[in-house]
């Protein structure tokens, strides 16, 4: 790994820098997993007294629980719902003030913004805009014949926290994309205006291809995000409700081990979790890897 | 002031690549010593280990008398000059002269008297308050040279301190750097790619090549008189011709033709035969001559080079632009003008010397 | 290009207003409900216009609260933010900072492992460690306070990467000149490392105040004191309680005061805040 041609000459200082970083690392991240991986392979007795050591049982039960293949249904749906909304509208925000030059830069401030909102705070204001009794939108619904009730409906619920989570991410996707927008030269746009295509096909056929890195890069983001930093949102809004349909992975993992107190089995939905993190980032890493390379 | 010797000095970095091997070299006080050579041949680690910025691997380098293979680079009373400058950027001119001295703890009055008297020589003192991204590079290039001086040091150390420039600053750039060092009379190691420069500046030359030392002379002694065939294609522009030959008793084969040497063959058999592009010329009708082929010429204005061949092998002569030329030709070179080198070590051959090679450097007359 | 689609330029701005009106509506919406009185929601339909209680809503949420419902006076929760926001950004950047230069500016032996636990952090979030991390800070002592708010969360992998890829593009001459200027490690760093990394400083510094700010969970664990109490975390308990009695205008007004101090970063920021979001994610 790549350091300067001449480096200082100390054997203590170095280490005395990174003191800090690794202890706060090991004490605070690499123990806790190392406990949640070990406590995976666990489980207690109802009263606390017998600690017994079970290999992957705790695993099999959880595959074979339905309230768990339940949550890791509602996290694929909610994350691809996520992804897609949020990916799709700062897509076209980002072409669109593309095309602008002065008055781009407006427009990018007030599109910006949501990235400083809670993820809590974001739940709430949705979850007050589709209030059913005071909410402007289940009124607005109401004249389209639909009865919008998030309490009730598994489905509009779903669709909620999707909406509230995704409205929240479109600042970061939309400056990602303009960002890589920006790095497509302009000459290959000219090039292909010449070759007679229009604006639409020129997006179709020459930038949106190229386009393509950031596009990944941005899924896997999204992915990350919506499995891993929308708690506030669904604990400010629905809390799993109604009968388990937002329970998504992380949540759960919170629900079971805090509220329900189910050690063997909530570490065992750690350690799952920390796989899906785990191979999120290689992947990530893998994109990263291929930047460079150009 | 201080003379620095290079004794037996050999890098060998942590992988087991060997980027210099024994080195013997020792640096009068106040001597100009330019290390050339091509990329990679380790003339940059040669001066970096001289700096301390590099650790030393076999050998010793002494600075003054003193032993100074363990010492910090800031203790070994030397300055730098970088190729990038290296100026800090977030520091005004005068803060950049200015920061070694204070790290070494001088009064404040006498580093503003430092700094005022190395902004003046350089001329840089209307820029002392002002950041380096607003200075020009001839600027920086000078604040750099201003930072070495103000400390006055036992020994310059310049790593191509003039290839960011472009070429009509370098030229300029390279006789002030010159001008300086005479004045100061510091002892300096220059470090350069290119040819030109090296001749311009050096007291001496050192050529060196994958690590070692090709040859160290004066600039002429080294252009009238190189070690081997790479000193000999190395230094001088156009680049020498070297071609292969035999030697018959008195008598040269190249390719098809056969000339006299009158008494200058060093050995006998096959050789390289080197000769530079003025010293060949268009033979008399009379004379023995080599059948030159012409294939293409390049007008220098006051010269004009002619390429083509001499049998299957490349040649290129210096001639007048007045000279007519035809597509076949005669040319024609003193033997006393030849160089031979062997055709296994490249070494040259022992044998006569150009008049020129024994003069002394001329001195300026300051 | 010279290119001119009158229809393109008015569907260029038609997506864009719709995208800010998208953006822009919750929050105004919610701002419009924090100017009411309880009482304007009983019609059913939020109100799109002011109304007159703004100032007793917002001046009743920061100075008295809804201590029953778990949110103190939301001054003292937006100065408990603000403490731990700017505790977190300084200490990731500050053991980062020096962390990098660590691994960028020294060769030791334990460099590359050191260099590969500092990155499993960014595999292992809060989240799904939840329960034993707890367990670590409460055997620590460390529940109810600000060093247990901040300390546990202040490593950083991302500010790490940021700083070292910061490092390797700093000149190696930089270093070499301050060597032979007669800088040691320590003085290099103070006079020449940290100047440079000031803009990177600042553009990390928006982003982990946010993020710092931005703490739900983890607060929501640790304090059961109302003194320790964050602004986030108080709008959830505000909400939770007042969704009841419809009291909407204090929970909306909640979250424009908690949501406000970010945005606000953000918006005078914006060039730092897009150079640290980029970047920290290249």
């Amino acid at each position: 790994m790549q350091t300067k041609r001449t480096v200082f000459h100390s054997r203590i200082l170095p280490y005395f820098l990174l003191a800090p970083q690794l202890i706060i690392t090991l004490i605070f991240f690499v123990w806790p997993a190392a406990q949640a991986i070990w406590q995976s392979f666990l489980r207690q007795d109802p009263f606390g007294l017998k600690v017994t050591f079970v290999w992957f049982a705790n695993y099999t039960r959880l595959l074979d629980d339905p309230d768990y293949l339940n949550a890791l249904g509602a996290t694929f749906v909610f994350s691809v719902g996520v992804t897609v909304l949020s990916m799709g509208l700062s897509l076209m925000f980002a072409v669109a003030v593309n095309r602008l030059l002065r008055s781009g830069r407006f427009y990018t401030t007030l599109l910006v913004w949501p990235y400083a909102v809670a993820p809590a705070a974001a739940g709430l204001l949705w979850w007050f805009m589709f209030n059913p009794s005071v909410g402007i939108i289940p009124y607005l619904l109401s004249f389209l014949g639909y009865e919008w009730n998030h309490r009730l409906h598994t489905g509009d619920a779903i669709v909620l926290i999707i909406i509230a989570a995704a409205w929240k991410q479109i600042s970061y996707n939309f400056l990602f994309f303009v960002a890589g927008l920006q790095s497509v030269p302009q000459s290959l746009t000219e090039a292909a205006a010449i070759d007679g295509a229009g604006p639409f096909k020129r997006f179709w056929t020459v930038v949106f291809p190229l386009l393509s890195p950031t596009t990944f890069f941005l899924a896997v983001i999204n992915i990350t995000y919506a499995m891993f930093d929308t708690f506030g949102i669904v604990d400010a809004t629905t809390s799993g409700g109604p009968s388990q349909s937002t329970n998504i992975l992380v949540y759960k993992v919170y629900a079971d081990g805090f509220i329900g107190l189910n050690l063997g089995p909530s570490a065992a939905q750690s350690v799952i979790l920390m796989l899906i993190v785990v191979v999120l980032t290689v992947v990530q890493f893998r994109w990263i890897e291929r930047k460079v390379q150009y | 002031m201080a003379s620095i010797d290079v004794e037996n000095v050999g890098k060998v970095y942590s992988g087991g690549v060997r980027a210099v091997t024994d080195i013997k070299l020792n640096i009068a006080d106040g001597e100009f010593i330019v290390l050339v050579g091509p990329s990679g041949c380790g003339k940059s680690t040669l001066l970096r280990m001289v700096a301390g910025l590099e650790t030393i691997s076999e050998g010793e380098v002494k600075i003054g008398s003193r032993v100074v293979n363990n010492v910090e680079p800031a203790d070994r009373d030397i300055a730098m000059v970088f190729q990038n400058y290296a100026l800090y950027p977030h520091m005004t001119v005068y803060n950049n002269l200015a920061y070694g001295l204070k790290n070494r703890g001088t009064p404040k009055a006498e580093i503003d008297a430092r700094v005022a008297e190395a902004a003046r020589m350089l001329e840089i003192t209307q820029y002392l308050e002002r950041k380096p991204r607003a200075l020009s590079g001839g600027q920086r290039q000078r604040v750099a040279m201003g930072r070495a001086i103000v400390r006055k040091p036992a020994a310059f150390l310049f790593d191509e301190p003039l290839s960011n420039l472009d070429a009509k600053l370098r030229v300029s750039m390279r006789g002030e750097i010159k001008r300086l060092q005479r004045r100061l009379g510091t002892t300096s190691i220059y470090v350069t790619h290119d040819q030109l420069e090296a001749m311009t500046l050096a007291d001496r030359l050192v050529v060196l090549n994958g690590g070692q030392i090709e040859q160290i002379g004066a600039p002429l002694e080294v252009y009238h008189a190189p070690a081997s065939t790479f000193v000999a294609s190395f230094i001088g522009s156009p680049a020498m011709n070297l071609v292969k030959g035999e030697l018959h008793g008195d008598k040269l084969a190249i390719g098809p033709a056969m000339i006299g040497l009158n008494g200058f063959a060093p050995t006998s058999g096959a050789v390289t035969v080197g000769v530079r592009a003025e010293d060949l010329r268009i033979a008399r009708d009379d004379e023995e001559a080599l059948p030159f082929r012409l294939e293409y010429t390049e007008e220098l204005g006051a010269q004009r080079l002619i390429h083509g061949t001499v049998g299957d092998q490349q040649i290129t002569a210096a001639v007048s632009p007045e000279i007519a030329l035809s597509p076949e030709m005669r040319i024609a070179v003193d033997a006393k003008r030849l160089h031979f080198f062997s055709i296994d070590t490249g070494k040259r051959l022992p044998g006569h010397v150009p008049a020129e090679a024994k003069f002394a450097p001329v001195e300026p007359v300051l | 290009m010279v290119e001119n689609r009158p229809f393109l330029n008015f569907l260029t701005h038609l997506v864009l207003i719709l995208g800010v009106l998208m953006v822009v509506f919750p929050v105004y919406l919610a701002f419009i409900a924090s100017t009411h009185g309880p009482t304007d929601f009983m019609s059913g339909i939020v109100p799109l216009l002011p109304g007159d209680r703004f100032s007793a809503n917002y001046g009743y949420l920061l100075g008295t609260g809804e201590s029953t419902a778990g949110a103190p006076p939301f001054l003292l929760m937006l100065a408990n933010s603000l403490v731990m926001a700017i505790m977190i950004a300084v200490g990731k950047i500050a053991i980062s900072i020096i962390s990098a230069f660590a691994i960028v500016y020294f060769r030791f032996p334990l460099r590359v492992p050191a260099f590969w636990l500092i990155f499993m952090t960014l595999m292992l979030p809060v989240e799904v460690r939840i329960l034993p991390t707890y367990k670590v800070v409460a055997d620590l002592g460390m529940l109810n306070s600000y060093s247990g708010l901040v300390i546990p969360v202040i490593a950083s992998a991302t500010a790490t990467f940021l700083f070292r890829q910061f490092f390797l593009t700093v000149p190696e001459e930089m270093m070499e000149a301050a060597r032979v200027d007669g800088a040691g490690p320590l003085k290099f760093f103070r006079d020449i490392l940290l100047p440079l990394s000031r803009t990177n400083i600042a553009a990390l510094f928006i982003i982990m105040f946010i993020y710092g700010w931005n703490q739900y969970l983890w607060p929501m664990l640790i304090t059961t004191e109302p003194h320790y109490y964050t602004v986030v975390m108080g709008i959830k308990r505000l909400a939770s309680v007042l969704d009841g009695d419809n009291q909407w205008n204090l929970v909306m007004a909640g979250v424009i005061l908690a949501g406000l101090p970010p945005v606000l970063v953000i918006i005078f920021m914006q060039r730092l805040f897009v150079k640290g979001l980029v970047e920290t994610e290249k």
